[in-house]
């Protein structure tokens, strides 16, 4: 009987803390599901006595931050991952196949750069580099930053699903008369599609939700992303304007969201390489 | 169709010699398996066949064309890798087809055709799954189809039933014979199985070190070996190699070892100009040219029973011979009487004599 009270108790008290654990990172979450359809949110979780659109109404008045969001953004984000995705195939496939002497070096080291490149003490040589290019305020002098901050660790990660292709495959496609080019598109590329999908995903999100170099790279209102355009749910006074701030953030999650379930469904995650027959 | 020719080829990698100047002509709708140890440069020799390698050296010729430098994708090959390198994106019709693929035959064309190969090759039901999906038998099965559908003037073969177990290994070999056969294509076979090389080849070539150390059709590479590695290589037990000495006197040649002694005067003409007296060289002897025999017997030697192994249709006889051991292979039901002492009686049509560097001494 004793035996079965201590059990119970420890039980209860296990599933108290895993849910005060939980609940640290649930309650974010939660919180930005129900304080955007309510007009007197507050920074607690609380059921909306009224359920309204009006923050939304309110938000997609302001065109600054809506163009931020459904323009500067998908533009900044969408190129960078576009580019960082085709680049780092590109070069993995390279670095795999190509008999060069050290790419495994070439590799670690760009990795271990690239953490230096994107990093707050590169801003001021960044800055200067852009702006000796004639780039700054430009979504390309975004885009190309990120890409060359994510490239190496997407090359690493690449690497290996381009390792895992036996090379027999590529070969016994030669032999059957196809050329290099269209080995890599037949054989190659659709193997290692669900690892760039990966890449793809992890280079939006990264963009998407970057905002010191956006905001140090961009001058005009009419280029901002909108981690930057958040700013103008802000009074002059500096603090938030809590509603605004919860609605226009709950339309901010939606495309990842939506871009990460589209990709899971279509092609599914896999975080490395290996053949799924 | 056509032939396959080597000129002095050589391929290193670096400072390893994987194909060491290699010249042999391999005829049109001919059989040759490549046969060898490991890291003889047997896949080598198919690599550069095939154009995944470029020789360092030398030429080589499919048909009248020289191929040296030629893509892959200009020599017409079709070739069944050692894991089969099946695409594991596509289905086993898409797979089968792909060299249609890439010439450009269309959808409809290409589906039929591999249709029809599959259906050849007993896997017509197949068409619609993955090579994930399918035995190990019907992936090697599926590798062949594709290395058929586009009629190639050369098939290359790498080892492809060293992932098949036992059984099915037997049954895919004799498919493979069949298929060669019916289609009539050159076809250039590795593999490191002695057995398998006798049963499919026209002509085998065994390499070692880079090199063929004979090419020949089976059966003669079996009785007159060129040299100990090729005897001690092929045959299952292989040929017996007893280390004896040439004893030559005015009027008498003889074979002799510590615990037994043989008359060579049959042979004394053949090996005036080529032994000397003392020389050391070995008897070789297949076991199945060695019987049971009684003591006094002539062309028999002495050994000591060292264990009898019954097969079923024959009978593993082996027997210590001084330093060397000897087998007897017995054919029979019953396994023979043996103990002690036993003596071995030599098929004399049989016998072959190695030089002690390994070259064979024609005996005529
Ligand atoms: N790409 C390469 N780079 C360096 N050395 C190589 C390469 N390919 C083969 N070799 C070497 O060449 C020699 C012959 O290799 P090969 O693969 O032709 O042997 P093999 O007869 O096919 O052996 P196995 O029966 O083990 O397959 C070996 O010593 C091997 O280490
Ligand atoms: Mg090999």
């Amino acid at each position: 009987m004793n035996r079965t009270a201590r059990f119970v108790i420890g039980r209860i008290a296990f599933y108290v803390g895993a849910c005060l654990f939980a609940s640290f990172f649930v309650l974010p979450l939660l919180w930005l599901t129900v304080a955007p359809f309510n007009s007197l949110a507050t920074l607690s979780v609380a059921l909306p006595e009224q359920w309204t659109l009006e923050n939304f109404r309110r938000v997609f008045a302001n065109t600054f931050a809506i163009r931020a969001l459904v323009q500067n953004s998908v533009i900044q984000a969408g190129g960078a991952m576009i580019l960082v995705t085709v680049a780092a195939t590109l070069a993995a496939y390279a670095l795999s196949r190509a008999a060069i002497k050290g790419s495994q070096v070439i590799t670690y080291g760009l990795v271990l750069f690239s953490s230096v490149v994107t990093g707050t003490a590169a801003m001021v040589p960044i800055f200067l580099m852009v702006h000796r290019a004639g780039l700054i305020d430009t979504h390309l002098a975004v885009i190309l930053v990120f890409t060359g901050g994510l490239l190496p660790a997407a090359i690493f990660i690449m690497r290996d699903f381009v390792d895992s292709i036996p090379r027999s495959y590529e070969e016994s496609a030669l032999v059957a008369g196809a050329s290099p080019w269209r080995v890599f598109n037949d054989i190659a590329l659709p193997i290692v599609r669900p690892g760039m999908m990966v890449i793809a995903v992890w280079a939006f999100v990264n963009v998407w939700g970057g905002f010191l170099i956006p905001f140090i790279l961009l001058r005009s209102p009419e280029r901002m992303p909108a981690a930057v355009a958040i700013y103008s749910f802000y009074t002059e006074a500096g603090t938030p304007l809590i509603t605004l701030t919860a609605a226009y953030s709950l339309l901010y999650t939606l495309p990842v969201l939506l871009l990460y379930l589209f990709v899971n469904w279509k092609y599914g995650f896999r975080f490395f390489g290996g053949i799924k027959s | 169709m056509a032939g396959v020719s080597f000129r002095g080829v050589s391929k290193a990698f670096g400072s390893v010699v994987a194909v060491d100047d290699v010249s042999y002509d391999i005829h049109d709708g001919e059989f040759v398996c490549l046969l060898g140890p490991s890291g003889c440069g047997k896949t080598t020799t198919l690599r550069l066949i095939a154009g995944l390698e470029q020789p360092t050296g030398g030429t080589i010729h499919i048909g009248d064309a020289d191929v040296t430098m030629v893509a892959p994708k200009g020599r017409d090959i079709g070739m069944v890798f050692q894991d089969y390198a099946l695409y594991p994106h596509m289905t086993i019709s898409e797979n089968i087809a792909y060299p249609l693929k890439v010439r450009g035959i269309s959808k409809e064309d290409r589906a039929k055709r591999a249709a029809e190969v599959a259906a050849h090759l007993q896997i017509g039901n197949l068409l619609e799954r993955r090579p994930g999906q399918i035995s190990g038998g019907q992936q090697q099965r599926t590798s062949v189809a594709r290395a058929v559908v586009h009629k190639p003037q050369v098939f290359l073969f790498d080892e492809p039933l060293s992932n098949l177990d036992a059984k099915l290994r037997l049954e895919a070999r004799g498919f493979l014979k069949h298929l060669q056969q019916e289609l009539g294509v050159t076809a250039v076979y590795v593999t490191h199985d002695q057995a398998e090389a006798m049963a499919l080849a026209d002509r085998i070539a065994v390499m070692d070190g880079g090199r063929i150390v004979q090419m020949a059709p089976p059966l003669e590479v079996y009785h007159r070996p060129a040299t100990t590695f090729v005897a001690n290589f092929l045959g299952s037990p292989p040929m017996n190699l007893l280390p004896v000495t040439i004893e030559r006197t005015a009027t008498h040649t003889r074979f002799v070892a510590p615990t037994f002694s043989i008359d060579a005067d049959e042979w004394s003409g053949r090996l005036k100009d080529r032994v000397e007296h003392g020389e050391e060289v070995f008897l070789g002897v297949r076991p199945e040219h060695l019987g049971v025999g009684r003591e006094g017997d002539p062309w028999t030697m002495k050994g000591e029973l060292y264990a009898v192994e019954p097969l079923g249709p024959e009978t593993l006889v082996t027997l210590s011979v001084g330093d060397a051991l000897a087998t007897l292979r017995i054919f029979g039901d019953e396994p023979p009487e043996v103990e002690g002492t036993v003596h071995a009686t030599i098929d004399r049509a049989n016998l072959r004599l190695f030089r002690s560097s390994g070259e064979r001494i024609e005996l005529g």
